[in-house]
């Protein structure tokens, strides 16, 4: 076998192992799994996303039509690679922070986040307030004659009310 | 003196909440603001519903004042609104974005209705729609002569707000 012939099958045989590979390559492309990671992305955000049409529901529960519509933009963002954060702020502009069920805290809704602690810190302050202040006008115990005059008049009075 | 301020405390918090919840008992909590208002109308190419071979981009309304009526046949307030619509048609161009319709049933509805547009766009899989943050349908948009989204009405369009908010600044942006 010449040098020559030698050299085309290994060539041959090289392209052929390439092939291969790059068909099972191309054929796993579209794995099983990338879509089942869209999927649960999908899920995971659209539950964090509120249904415009039934407003107490999650997209992620929602059948309105605007839901599956927007379930579908979602995934079609996802499968184009964008991060959680660029799918939900393509939502906020078109629909606002509404869609959210997490609002996000900015000045707009400081209220929203820090009122229930405000309200709960007020509740405290007062609470210690108020005990403060009765301890303060607890009356000191009485002394000895002051005591024994207490006892003379419950005594007194027991006698004046027979049970 | 302290204790007076003290009582009066939870007062002005029970004035200030019944404040609000007076405040929001004439609003509609499923009305929400659109994200678009003030903003230019974002860009489309649909194909016209009565001739899918020619196209509609808001680009084409450009020097004057628009409205983009949301519809669809399966809509039922819709059609209660057709007749407000076909009366403002008289005043300002009406463009109809056809949402998720099947192209039969659109036309046969104008057929049976009268048709006030100008001309329909079809958005077959309402993306376009999700553009303009529609999420019921009827939606309808005021646009100016420079494209900016003036003005979202949600739901159907009443004889009161076509005459008290609608016409008004519809001549208002003529002008």
């Amino acid at each position: 076998m010449s040098a020559a012939r030698r050299f085309i099958l290994w060539a041959q045989a090289l392209a052929a192992a390439l092939l291969l590979l790059a068909t099972t390559l191309a054929l796993a492309a579209p794995l099983p799994a990338d879509e089942a990671m869209v999927d649960a992305r999908l899920k995971a955000i659209s539950r964090e996303l509120r249904c415009l049409v039934c407003q107490n529901e999650t997209l992620a529960d929602s059948n309105a039509k605007l839901a599956q519509n927007l379930r579908r933009e979602v995934r079609k963002l996802i499968a184009d690679g964008h991060s959680d954060s660029e799918v939900i702020s393509f939502l906020t502009e078109r629909y606002g922070d509404f869609v959210r069920y997490r609002p996000p805290f900015k000045p707009l809704t400081w209220l929203l986040w820090l009122g229930p602690l405000a309200l709960f810190s007020c509740g405290a302050l007062m609470l210690r307030h108020i005990v403060q202040r009765q301890k303060q006008q607890a009356a000191p115990p009485p002394d000895a004659a002051t005591a024994a005059r207490i006892h003379a008049l419950l005594a007194q009075q027991n006698k004046d009310t027979p049970a | 003196m302290k204790k007076q301020w003290i009582w009066a405390l939870p007062l002005a918090v029970f004035v200030v909440m019944v404040g609000f919840f007076a405040a929001s008992l004439d609003k509609d909590p499923r009305e929400l603001p659109s994200q678009r208002l003030d903003k230019p109308a974002p860009a489309f190419n649909l194909p016209q519903l009565a001739n899918p071979q020619a196209s509609f981009a808001p680009a084409q309304m450009h020097g004057q004042v628009w409205l983009l009526n949301v519809w669809a046949s399966w809509c039922a307030a819709c059609r209660s609104e057709h007749e407000i619509v076909t009366q403002l048609a008289r005043h300002v161009p009406i463009v109809g974005l056809n949402q998720q319709d099947e192209a039969q049933a659109a036309r046969a509805w104008l057929t049976e209705l009268g048709d006030p547009y100008l001309l329909s766009a079809s958005d077959d899989d309402g993306r376009v729609s999700i553009d303009y943050g529609v999420y019921g349908v009827p939606e309808t948009f005021v646009i100016d002569k420079q494209g900016v989204i003036r003005y979202r009405h949600l739901g159907p369009i009443t004889r009161e707000t076509m005459q008290d908010t609608l016409l008004p600044l519809i001549r208002k942006l003529q002008a």
